[in-house]
């Protein structure tokens, strides 16, 4: 059937903000469909809250909203744009939670909207555990034993049916979130409650425990015509009980019989026929007995998602994409499959002759309260993909790809630790954690045997053999020398996926003393496409990997051309944002005739789409594997500044290497880098710093305090992105974090900085070509200096700075700029204290606002600053002056506290946040009000406020106090506070502190009491004490704020009114005069 | 590690290890995309002298077993893989694939580059090869590779077929049960064993067909004088020209208008015995993943391929009519006859391996007959 004609408009919902269990694969999925519907010719309208992803940008979609994903939002739109249709399949739970709500409430009846790719009642069913459960049993599938609970009762009778260890599930959850295994009644008790809360249902599901089965996935895609194909089969490395999100795992199925896997092909292509998902993408999960063969459908997913993200990138099979237009008629057979130019039809089954690896990555080091055993709730952060021709050498390439300094199996069991008693290496296989393959490789060291570990791991020992293989292969490279290795051992090794710098480390020689050796001999690898099909077409795409083979299919072209090398996997401090610059990167130096080449090893991103670049490379980010590509591709100049710190880390390497790096140098960025270089850098141009040291004792570095003055920003040099950051406000606080630093930082000296009380931060977005310095955006932070800037909301343009200000930041950027022979982006982060501005950081490389400035201005700065780095000048490009929208634009950062229980939700000088949303408005308010929605904070219109502050704040929270008692609001505060309050003449009840006696203030929160939170804290020690009572805000969604000036911000969002506009983001560029 | 060679024909020369028989072996070398079921593709008969190449990239993990096998030994003369791994995984394993094809004399060669060998094979079509593991002499490999007389023009039918008639009354593999015992026999099916699948002969037998298989060379007087319900023509290898003998006997059968089905050599067979002619395929089509659509219902099947012949499109007489075609490449899939109640298929519906999205063509058999029976 061809495409429908009797419909012209598609509304797609994207996923929102970036979140543990909900990341930018979806941005990837969304991205996909808005351009196939709109090739179709087709009026896209598209709502997401996620600045940073690139389907917001303006010319993927007629009409792009950046607006909160709540039904309420949607319905003004839909009201407003009146689509035909609505997609809910592409923005994972997200999009399909608000189209069910857009549903229940009548929205698309009332608008005439039909609702395409999956009903409501084949989501419901889907969804829905118990309509689940009873569908697959009408199919003759098995089903885990177990039942539904709505409450603790039922809760505790479904424990007597079914005995531990149970798996609790809530319903309606991202990435599984509140569950949990339960191997006692406590656990069992804490875990019903977290998830019974956590459900917006109410409903857990509570199943028999098949912890230690073979878990796998299958991709399955359906036309209208029931045609049914299975696009990957995925099998997790780690047996059932760690959620697929946080399991390693592998593509193809590696340990299935024909037989096997054909009852699961079959009963995948039942599930979606049974509960009716008509045209698109799902996901569906399957437990198997290994002992057996006994198989569970565990659950499916009728929409695409992080799974078919991977599958996508597995097997160069565009799931989003078919699925979009399966959506608006066509059927299979009428669709091309693009990898190999239309040659063949996507009505068919992907064939691949490679294994493809995906590890996840942990942010376990930003929350050290956090339980760091994985468990069915996801708790990465990212992921890592990687292709090899065997299992080895994906697995190798996969782990290198990380990036947590791991090269491949390196050691990492300390030895002293386990006869202390602590951890023994038992311990570390039986309970899932972000390090367990490491540890698998340990324990093969110390002589356990494969059954041993199976049995602790429960991982199939197919695997495990493959990982003790390489073990053995290890310890035969250790006890060679370099010149003992002819070029047919090199290749063994090479082919087994052993990086140059683990063999240089076993070898116990230099990494590039070992990568001449092999020159040298001549081993060099060669690179094989992924084509879909095993080989047996054609295929025009270069969509790369690298394996140490005989023939290589490369088949570089002579033409000017220039590599992006991409962000590798998300982590906190580094996500889509990044991606979204190498994108834009492409996307420029594409339209401007280049042939764009693009590396990463992150399968969630957009830049890792085949059909981003005219070639894409999949593939570790290390020095080796980039100059294996550079050595085949030779390029006109490589871009290392837009993925964050992981191209930049290789630029040194590269440059030595002589590979031209475009844009600002290696030496520059380095010398913004360098604290001794910048400092000297600000000096002379006569610009402040806060003053600052270093110290390498605890003596030098008490005495060194002394000298700068409290409160102080500590922390350990050379340690990434924040981490183990902290404001210490005198020598007592400081003794105890010397303590604890130079446990991390492993005797590296430490750096202190006066922290600057009160003082305003801000960020500015500039792009300089070596002549002229354009300044893309000046952000104004609202949360106070202290708070990291990845994690502060800001505004654009700035609501409280004076021009004079803004005049003299513009013109210390440019100055530095200059000074640091920039080319390409910048960013600056300052700090604004009375008058006074001081320099906080330089970092002259693509920044984590460059999106929202981009969204905020018009101005799309990374491809401005790419084509600077390319030779065009700013002139040329005829971009000059500031653009200062007569709108305001509010980022707000989004956390993943309500997956750490135990974590305390404070913001504070290490990033922890995970995402940001984007909130526009007329004005300052209405923006904040709309960002604090998108990120699921609604401001309410009245009821009880608790505010509680440290001292110093006791003066300046009075206006805020009377604002709220002025606007609906009953006060009610501790005794500090409360006294405060009442001298400035506000009556405020008194409520215990914890530490006073019940009830207290926390019993107030759990019985809903409180309607908005204002509390800050400055000591350590009084942190601790008030952590609960940001715990339980948290937990029982109470809107709180941590700092005065969030507080302050919610008052003026208050006031803007809870009836905000909507605003078509192209209609709003229209608005920007330049 | 015991060395291993694969000469092509064309001299290109592929060094790896041994996985199998030491010996020397000649075939024609064809690859198969298949990710499953490397074990029923060394035991189908279709694959006699024919060297397979597995683009599944680990072949081996899940062992072998007595019931994944598709005839009474292996056929297959040669197997080529990228990674043989050492340790198996499956609770249904008996023993390493290595042993299996020692047992069956298989040769086989892995760790070689099986990408280049398959894109040098799409791009110059099937090679004649000759493996060769233990002992080693290149030159040799490529006069035995150039001396291989190539299989156009070979009936290989002849060859692998059953020596003798028999029953077959076993049904489909279940997990946990093993091969079930059939229901209730219906309808009596002479199965003609030009190198025969057993899971078809499992499938008529799951819908109450009393088969009884009989060698290529059976005449059709012999096969009537069964008095069958329906005739089934089997998949094989080699070109179906030269076998005339069955050409000759199925002509005899559509005249008497008794229900016919055939698979892969068997569709062949049956088009020749129409009037049409087949050709020689440039790679064939060996595969698990190839789509398939029914003309009649423009429905798209996935479906499993083995075959390096084809039927002419341009010869098909007017009381054929074509009921499937490839998507891949538009290649005839299936055929009826107008006249009699024959058709064929030159895929796999018994899949095994390979998706069973169309085993429904043993139901539309098992209608013939019954309608058959009915009209008597």
């Amino acid at each position: 059937m061809p495409k429908r004609l009797d419909i012209q408009s598609v509304l797609v919902i994207g996923a929102g903000p970036i979140v543990i269990g909900q990341a930018c694969e979806f941005d990837y999925s969304g991205v996909q469909a808005c351009k196939a519907l709109r090739e179709e010719g087709y009026r896209v309208i598209l709502v997401n809250s996620n600045p940073a992803t690139i389907m917001t940008d303006p010319e993927f979609a007629d009409a792009t909203y950046i607006e909160p994903i709540t039904w309420e939002t949607v319905a003004q739109i839909i009201e407003k744009e009146r689509p035909d249709v609505l997609l809910p399949t592409m923005g994972g739970q997200t999009g399909l939670n608000c189209s069910l709500d857009l549903v229940r409430h009548g929205v698309l009846e009332k608008f005439g909207v039909e609702m395409i790719g999956a009903t409501r009642d084949a989501i419901d069913k889907a969804e829905d555990r118990d309509r689940f459960r009873v569908a697959m049993k009408a199919i003759g599938l098995d089903v885990a034993k177990g039942d539904l609970a709505h409450s603790m009762d039922d809760a505790m009778t479904v424990l007597e049916q079914i005995g531990f260890p149970a798996i609790i599930r809530p319903s309606f959850t991202l990435g599984g979130s509140g569950g949990g295994i339960a191997y006692n009644a406590e656990e069992y008790q804490a875990i019903c409650a977290r998830g019974l809360d956590a459900s917006p249902t109410s409903e857990l599901l509570i199943e028999e425990s098949i912890v230690g089965w073979k878990e796998y996935e299958m991709e399955v895609v359906r036309d209208s015509r029931d045609n049914c194909i299975i696009i990957c089969s995925i099998e997790n490395f780690d047996a059932m009980g760690v959620h697929t999100g946080d399991s390693i795992t592998v593509a193809p199925a590696l340990t299935l019989s024909d037989k096997e896997y054909q009852l699961m092909r079959n009963a995948s292509i039942a599930v979606l026929r049974e509960i009716g998902v008509d045209t698109g993408g799902s996901n569906v999960q399957f437990a198997i007995d290994p002992a057996t063969g006994r198989m569970i459908v565990i659950e499916m997913n009728p929409r695409v998602s992080r799974s078919s993200a991977l599958a996508s990138k597995a097997t160069g099979f565009p799931i989003a994409k078919i699925a979009a237009k399966l959506a608006v008629g066509y059927t299979l057979d009428e669709l091309d499959n693009d990898i190999t130019g239309g040659a063949t039809p996507a009505s068919f089954e992907p064939s691949i002759d490679y294994v493809v690896t995906k590890i996840p990555r942990f942010d376990f080091e930003k929350f050290p309260q956090a339980d760091s055993t994985l468990t069915t709730q996801m708790k990465s952060v990212g992921e890592v993909m990687a292709i090899g021709r065997t299992f080895k050498e994906s697995f190798q390439k996969a782990l290198r790809s990380l990036e947590i300094g791991s090269f491949g199996l390196d050691p990492i069991w300390d030895e002293q630790e386990d006869q202390a008693g602590i951890h023994d290496m038992a311990s570390y296989l039986r309970v899932p954690g972000a390090r367990r393959a490491w540890f698998i490789g340990d324990a093969f060291r110390q002589g356990f045997s494969l059954e041993e570990v199976q049995k602790l791991t429960g991982i199939d020992p197919w695997f495990l053999a493959q990982i003790e293989e390489l073990i053995q292969t290890e310890k035969r490279i250790e006890n060679l020398s370099l010149e003992d290795i002819d070029q047919e051992m090199f290749r063994a090794f090479k082919r087994d996926g052993f990086s140059d710098v683990r063999l240089a480390a076993l070898l116990n020689v230099g990494e590039i003393e070992l990568r001449s050796k092999r020159h040298e001999l001549g081993v060099r690898p060669v690179y094989k496409r992924v084509d879909s099909c095993a080989g047996e077409f054609e295929t025009p795409t270069a969509y790369l990997y690298s394996s140490y083979e005989i023939e290589c299919e490369a088949l570089p072209e002579q033409s000017s051309k220039i590599i992006v090398l991409g962000g590798g996997p998300n982590r906190i401090g580094q996500g889509i944002e990044f991606d979204y610059c190498c994108v834009h990167a492409s996307l420029a130096l594409q339209a401007d005739s280049y042939q764009t080449i693009m590396v990463n090893c992150n399968p969630e991103t957009v830049s890792t789409d085949y059909d981003t670049s005219d070639r894409l490379y999949f593939e570790p980010l290390t020095l080796e594997d980039v100059l294996e590509i550079c050595a085949v591709e030779m390029p006109t100049g490589v871009i290392v500044q837009y993925g964050g710190q992981t191209p930049l880390k290789l630029s040194r390497g590269l440059e030595a290497a002589g590979v031209p790096i475009l844009g600002t140098s290696p030496d520059s960025i380095h010398q913004a880098e360098d604290r001794e270089h910048f400092q000297n850098l600000i000096e002379s141009l006569g610009l402040l710093q806060p003053p600052n040291r270093t110290a390498s004792t605890e003596q030098q570095a008490l005495e060194r305090a002394e000298e700068i003055g409290y409160p102080l920003v500590v922390r350990p040099s050379y340690v990434l992105g924040g981490r183990a950051m902290e404001i210490v406000h005198g020598k007592e606080e400081l003794e105890r974090y010397l303590r604890d630093a130079f446990r991390v930082s492993n005797e590296s000296p430490i750096l202190l900085d006066r922290f600057l009380n009160d003082a305003v931060e801000v960020d500015v977005d500039a792009v300089c070509d070596g002549t002229d310095v354009v300044i893309g955006g000046i952000m104004e932070h609202i949360e106070e200096a202290g708070v990291h800037s990845g994690d502060s909301a800001c505004v654009l343009p700035p609501f409280a700075l004076s021009d004079e200000t803004q005049q003299e930041l513009t013109r210390q950027t440019r100055e530095m700029a200059l000074a640091l022979n920039v080319n390409g982006l910048m960013n600056v982060q300052f700090a604004v204290k009375g008058e006074e501005i001081y320099v906080l950081e330089v970092n002259p490389r693509a920044s984590r606002t460059v999106p929202f400035v981009s969204k905020a201005t018009t101005r799309p700065l990374a491809k401005i600053g790419a084509r600077v780095m390319a030779g065009q000048s700013l002139s040329q490009q005829g971009v000059h002056g500031e653009i200062r929208p007569s709108y305001y634009s509010v980022k707000e950062a989004v956390f993943p506290f309500i997956k750490f229980p135990g974590v305390d939700p404070i913001l504070g000088p290490e990033m922890k946040s995970t995402g940001e949303v984007m909130g526009i408005g007329m004005t300052f308010g209405e923006a904040y009000r709309k960002a604090q929605l998108a990120a699921g904070t609604l401001i309410p219109a009245s009821g009880k406020a608790l505010i509680s502050v440290r001292t110093p704040d006791q003066v300046a929270v009075v206006d805020i106090a009377r604002y709220l008692s002025e606007n609906g609001f009953d006060l009610e505060a501790t005794e500090g506070t409360a006294m405060a309050l009442e001298q400035a003449g506000l009556r405020a009840s008194v409520v215990n502190k914890v530490s006073e006696g019940r009830p207290h203030v926390v019993d107030s929160i759990k019985n809903g009491e409180y309607d908005l939170i204002v509390n800050t804290t400055a000591t350590r020690h009084s942190r601790l004490d008030s952590e609960t009572i940001r715990q339980q805000a948290l937990t029982h969604k109470v809107a709180y704020f941590t700092t005065l000036a969030g507080a302050r911000a919610a008052c003026e969002a208050h006031q803007a009114g809870d009836n905000p506009s909507i605003n078509r983001l192209q209609s709003l560029h229209q608005t920007v005069e330049l | 590690m015991i060395p291993a060679i694969l000469v092509l024909e064309d001299g290109t020369v592929f060094r790896g290890q041994s996985i199998g028989a030491l010996a020397e072996t000649v075939g024609e070398v064809v690859f198969n995309t298949s990710m499953t079921g490397y074990q029923e593709i060394v035991s189908d008969p279709s694959y006699a002298q024919q060297i397979v190449t597995l683009t599944c990239p680990h072949v081996g993990n899940v062992g072998a077993n007595d019931e994944d096998i598709e005839a009474k030994h292996a056929f297959a003369c040669g197997l080529v893989v990228r990674d043989l791994p050492n340790l198996l995984s499956n609770f249904r394993a008996t023993e390493p694939l290595t042993d299996y094809l020692t047992r069956q004399g298989v040769v086989g060669i892995s760790d070689i580059d099986t990408r280049k060998l398959t894109r040098l094979l799409r791009q110059k079509g099937a090679q004649n090869g000759c493996i060769q593991a233990g002992k080693i002499d290149e030159v040799r490999a490529l006069s035995v590779a150039r001396e291989f007389a190539g299989l156009k023009g070979m009936d290989l039918a002849k060859t692998v077929t059953t020596k003798t008639s028999y029953q077959w009354n076993q049904g489909s593999w279940q997990l946990g049960k093993s091969f079930q015992q059939t229901p209730q026999q219906k309808f009596r099916v002479v199965a003609y064993d030009f190198g025969v699948k057993r899971n078809i002969l499992r499938l008529l037998a799951d819908r109450g067909c009393a088969v009884e298989v009989v060698p290529a060379e059976t005449s059709a007087v012999d096969v009537l004088s069964r008095n069958p319900d329906g005739i089934f023509l089997s998949n094989g290898p080699g070109d179906p020209e030269p076998c005339t003998y069955a050409v000759e006997a199925i002509r005899e059968i559509l005249s008497r208008k008794i229900p016919t089905f055939g698979i892969c050599l068997g569709h062949q067979l049956l088009a020749l015995a129409a009037g049409g002619r087949t050709l020689k395929m440039k790679f064939g089509h060996h595969g698990a993943n190839h789509p398939v659509v029914d003309l009649s219902t423009s429905r798209v099947m996935i479906t499993s391929q083995n075959h390096g012949f084809a039927v002419d499109p341009d010869s098909l007489p007017e009381n054929v009519s074509v009921t499937h075609r490839s998507l891949f490449d538009d290649s005839i899939q299936g055929i009826s006859l107008n006249d009699s109640p024959a058709f064929s298929f030159q895929g796999h519906p018994e899949a095994s391996p390979g998706p069973q999205d169309i085993t429904g063509l043993f139901d539309q058999f098992v209608g013939l007959m019954d309608k058959g029976n009915r009209n008597a």
